[in-house]
């Protein structure tokens, strides 16, 4: 029987193109739903009871929540495929650990650098010490998952479609201040799977310029 | 790869519910560790901010020459190097990552609420964080009811990840209930999840970790006079 896979999605979502990016890397067929956040509908109300939020997956008709339990969700089903997650426990647990700290700074300091209130300087400054400290645990490696694309790289590259969004609204540039990241985001952008995946940095910056209200700048 | 007669070490407190999850996780293996106690109060160890460099919080593993932080993913470690012991996690897909919800639940969004009991300035606010409480009280009582399949945990016969995520803040709860004056789990609308939690502290992996109650209770009040308003945060 062929797998069903849907994806109730919002394309500027960073926590969506993480989903969406684990499916293209192992070649996943999937279907993408995309929700209207402001008026939620009983597909995903029903799908996400608890926080009402994509992205979901449903996969053959049970749902799945929270883009980083959906990725490795996609990691255990179609395990013999581009594996994202290492086979050896201390490696995975190191790379859990950096997906988790990618999930507890990027999203909320980003979103501060762009709301642009009086924390803007304050969250500018910990968002580049965070990318720094990223920078160096990528150190040598083509990929934060060695040779090809891992968990780590899936839970941040979304996140760097909104790079010129902070920069922009927080008049900065991160390339100054971690070159070797920029190079990481440019050679994964070479890949099919992620410019499938991930839209242009523009277009997130002109999404963002559209809904300012919405999302919280005043 | 450590291998498993590596010394097994946990750095934490007596008093912290996630370094409690690392404890029950090794006790659950019998895995013979030592447990390194810190005195957060009176500044961090040497050996925490070398371990975590990072986020210089407790727990830490320390398994061989490897340190693993973060306690949920420190139970995950757990499972899967001492693999042949009973599992922690379910072994299908769609289970763990309910499991995994769940747990990020606890940790993302109701024990901050429990928190904010402690916390609440006036009446208004803390009938708001009760509220919210019990709310997710009873969506964990209909979850245990869905994934128990009739036996006395989350994880069916035996004690299981999400067992491990929720357990650990129950003596914390019986604090908050102390203080408030409320009983958060109760006959009425957590049947099951009362019956669950006296299991959980029963077993032998859990009772020599959870902290009495009283204790608790007085080192809360002692940390509140140190810092006004806060329960640990590790």
């Amino acid at each position: 029987m062929a797998d069903e896979v849907v994806v109730l999605d919002f394309w500027a979502s960073p926590f969506a193109m993480r989903v969406k990016l684990a499916l293209s890397e192992k070649g996943i067929t999937y279907e993408c739903k995309p929700q209207d956040l402001l008026n939620k509908g009983p597909l995903l109300l029903q799908a996400n009871p608890v926080h009402k939020k994509i992205p979901v997956l449903i996969h053959n008709g049970r749902s799945i929540c929270e883009s980083l339990i959906i990725v490795r969700y996609i990691d255990e089903v179609w395990t013999h495929v581009s594996p994202l997650l290492p086979s050896d426990p201390y490696q995975r647990s190191q790379a859990l650990f950096w997906a988790d700290y990618i999930e507890k700074q990027v999203y909320d300091l980003g979103k501060r650098v762009y709301v642009a209130q009086e924390d803007q300087a304050e969250a500018k400054e910990k968002l580049i010490q965070c990318l720094k400290t990223l920078e160096t645990e990528l150190g040598d490696k083509p990929y934060f998952g060695g040779d090809g694309i891992g968990f780590v790289d899936v839970a941040l590259l979304p996140f760097t479609t909104w790079f010129y969004t902070y920069e922009r609204s927080g008049n900065f540039s991160i390339q100054e201040s971690c070159p070797k990241l920029i190079a990481w985001v440019e050679r994964c952008r070479q890949k099919q799977s992620v410019s499938d995946a991930l839209p242009h940095p523009h277009k997130i910056y002109d999404f963002y310029l559209l809904f300012k209200e919405a999302l919280g700048v005043k | 790869m450590a291998s498993n007669d590596a010394e097994v070490k946990v750095l934490g407190t007596w008093s912290s519910p996630f370094v409690m999850r690392a404890r029950i996780a090794l006790n659950i293996k019998s895995v013979n560790h030592e447990f390194l106690q810190e005195r957060l109060w009176e500044g961090k160890s040497q050996l925490l901010l070398n371990s975590n460099p990072v986020h210089k919080k407790v727990p830490v593993l320390i398994h061989g020459h490897h340190t693993i932080c973060e306690s949920l993913i420190i139970v995950q470690y757990i499972d899967e190097v001492w693999s042949s012991a009973p599992s922690i996690l379910p072994s299908e897909p769609h289970e763990r990552a309910t499991a995994r919800f769940w747990a990020a639940y606890l940790d993302d969004k109701w024990f901050p609420s429990m928190r904010a009991i402690g916390m609440a300035e006036g009446e208004d606010a803390r009938r708001a964080a009760i509220g919210q409480v019990e709310e997710g009280l009873v969506l964990l009582e209909e979850e245990f009811g869905e994934c128990s399949k009739g036996g006395p945990f989350f994880g069916g016969d035996r004690i299981g990840y999400l067992d491990i995520a929720f357990g650990c803040f129950l003596g914390w709860l019986r604090v908050t209930e102390k203080m408030s004056g409320i009983r958060l789990l109760n006959e009425t609308n957590t049947p099951r999840l009362l019956k669950w939690a006296h299991g959980f502290c029963s077993d032998d992996a859990v009772k020599d970790v959870m902290p009495e109650t009283e204790k608790l209770a007085e080192f809360a009040k002692m940390i509140k006079g140190r810092v006004k308003g806060a329960t640990p945060r590790t």
